[in-house]
């Protein structure tokens, strides 16, 4: 056993490692249980650096929502603690929120306002003066290509639109943590893409940035760090190269020349047949393509074109969730 | 946090509130002109002259004080209730609630724009009554206080509402049931001399009588209760309403879940 001195001075180190090492976010044995009874966290702890850029992914009704509104003080934790750059969300949570920018999953702006007076007392409520806040709110709905809505209804704008106005709120307070909960949803490819153009430059400039969304492509092109969470569990928190280098199969959907009636047969692939002119391939990464187009066409079975099924995190990500799933059925 | 980052988020929730009660003045402003102008008419005019006089007063002079008081609590209560329920249901408090501003600060900027409407139609109301009498203000700082101070306790307790409320069906029952009764019955339209010895130990448990004769103290220099007790009532009320919202706000009651 340890000296009563000995345990100061760990607990001491402990404590100026702390100091030196400021995380973005630390989320510590989070547990939040609803009046209803619903355990929607048991015991969430994470970690998110300054200056990453961080994917929170989980099906519906995994805890994402609680736990982003737990961060941002809409959700009160049962228990456990949550700090944003060092500073505790439960203890004093008016300077916490102060690090904070936040686009919700629900629209929660009064439509019967204007996108510049809604980003502009977005601004106040943050202390920032009015003639700075005015310049900021122009910035950022500029960027945002809203500029020209500006002193429009805000209830008369696309749901692309919306969706821009809480980026452009959001970051009026110029926050050091942007969290973005599915901020992408119901948007249009083009619009969807611009938005990520926008939320890389923040990130670039060092923003810390926690997104969650349902497009896995997007976590997997935007992302560094990866957590999933399930259940009100993190099941997997890593990078995302890590991540990504433990999917052993890939998936590619195959468009053949000629119709095919019998599904070709190769050892150590899985072949389906989707179509009479399309199949899909299921092979580990030892293998080799070539080994699949020669014994494809060894059985007269002609590739016109491929593409992979899905993108690579979505398997990883129905494979985390699938295997919990069975965890479950065989605990019980 | 420093205050003047208090002193900028109260600052922009009371413009926020005043813009939205200017925005829609047709249904702030307006209506309660009309209300009031119908209740000079009918209750000053026509019926009152019949009255003859009350308190040494005209007796359409007798109500301006209870018309004008009646008509600020009820767009005190009715500002902060309707306004703040309808961020909640709308979910834009949620703008507050994640910025830094503590809760004294967002309720300090609630009840300031529920005071402003308040004040604003109090004034329609007194100006409206100018055409059907003249009134000579007697002791004005009993009116300002009284009236300012009746509004801040409406408007928090339109605050209490607007949390417990989860409908808009919630935010109708305690204007319609408790607060037009109360009104109606807190000495608007008579001096509770009038009534009998029974129903006069009744009223005095109606702070909303309280209100009413101590507006009319400022105005016309007669009461049915004492300077004291006027005051005692208001700040006790306003004070554990003050007390209640923020133990609500803190508790995140209906909003934070």
């Amino acid at each position: 056993m340890l000296p009563v001195h000995s345990l100061k001075v760990i607990d001491f180190r402990a404590h100026v490692l702390h100091i030196v090492r400021m995380y973005a976010l630390e989320v510590r044995d989070l547990r939040k249980t609803y009046k209803n009874g619903v355990e929607a966290l048991k015991g969430v702890s994470l970690t998110v650096e300054e200056g990453d850029f961080f994917a929170l992914l989980g099906p519906n009704g995994a805890g994402k929502s609680t736990l982003i509104g737990i961060i941002s003080s809409l959700v009160n934790a049962t228990s456990g603690e949550t700090r944003v750059f060092g500073t505790s969300v439960q203890t004093d949570r008016s300077r916490a929120m102060s690090f904070i920018g936040l686009v919700p999953q629900e629209l929660n702006f009064n439509q019967f306002e204007k996108p510049l007076d809604i980003v502009v007392n977005q601004a106040g409520y943050y202390g920032i003066p009015r003639d700075i806040a005015l310049e900021r709110a122009e910035k950022y709905l500029k960027q945002l290509q809203l500029w020209d809505k500006a002193h429009k209804w805000s209830r008369t704008l696309s749901g692309g639109m919306k969706r821009r106005l809480m980026i452009a709120r959001a970051m009026v307070n110029e926050p050091r943590l942007l969290i973005l909960d599915e901020p992408t949803a119901g948007v249009d490819i083009e619009i969807r893409r611009s938005m990520w153009e926008f939320i890389r430059e923040i990130n670039d400039a060092g923003t810390t940035v926690i997104l969650t969304t349902h497009y896995l492509e997007e976590a997997e092109s935007l992302c560094r760090n990866i957590a999933i969470i399930d259940h009100g569990e993190i099941v997997q928190d890593t990078d995302m190269k890590s991540l990504l280098a433990t999917l052993d199969i890939e998936t590619f959907v195959l468009d053949l020349r000629e119709p095919i009636r019998v599904c070709p047969q190769i050892d150590g692939m899985e072949i389906r047949i989707i179509d009479e002119y399309c199949i899909e391939a299921s092979l580990p990464k030892a293998k080799s393509l070539n080994n699949l187009f020669a014994d494809l066409d060894r059985q007269g079975v002609h590739v016109l074109s491929m593409r992979n099924k899905a993108n690579r995190l979505e398997e990883l990500f129905l494979r985390l969730v699938e295997k919990e799933r069975d965890l479950e059925v065989v605990a019980s | 946090m420093s205050g003047n980052i208090y002193w900028v988020g109260y600052r922009t929730i009371v413009r926020k509130e005043i813009t939205r009660i200017l925005r829609i003045w047709g249904q702030t402003i307006v209506p309660p002109a009309i209300t009031m102008t119908l209740y000079f008419i009918i209750f000053g005019e026509l019926i009152g002259r019949r009255i003859g006089d009350m308190g040494g007063f005209s007796y359409m002079q007798y109500i301006v004080p209870g018309l004008v008081i009646m008509s600020v609590i009820t767009n005190s209560y009715g500002n902060m209730v309707s306004s703040f329920f309808g961020a909640k249901f709308g979910k834009h408090i949620e703008e507050l609630l994640i910025s830094p501003l503590p809760n004294w600060v967002i309720l300090a900027g609630y009840v300031t724009g529920a005071l402003a409407r308040g004040l604003m139609v109090g004034a329609v109301v007194m100006l409206v009554s100018l055409f059907f009498t003249r009134i000579e203000i007697q002791q004005p700082l009993v009116l300002v206080s009284v009236l300012v101070l009746t509004a801040v306790v409406f408007a928090l307790a339109g605050m209490v509402n607007a949390i417990f409320a989860q409908k808009f069906d919630d935010i109708a029952i305690i204007p319609t049931f408790v607060l037009a009764p109360l009104t109606y019955l807190g000495g608007v339209f008579y001096s509770i001399a009038l009534l009998p010895e029974f129903w006069q130990k009744v009223s005095v448990f109606n702070p909303i009588l309280y209100m009413v004769n101590g507006f009319r103290r400022g105005m016309l220099g007669v009461s049915d209760v004492s300077l004291a007790a006027t005051y005692g009532v208001i700040l006790t009320a306003g004070a554990l309403l003050f007390a209640w919202c923020l133990y609500l706000l803190h508790r995140g009651t209906g909003l934070r879940s």
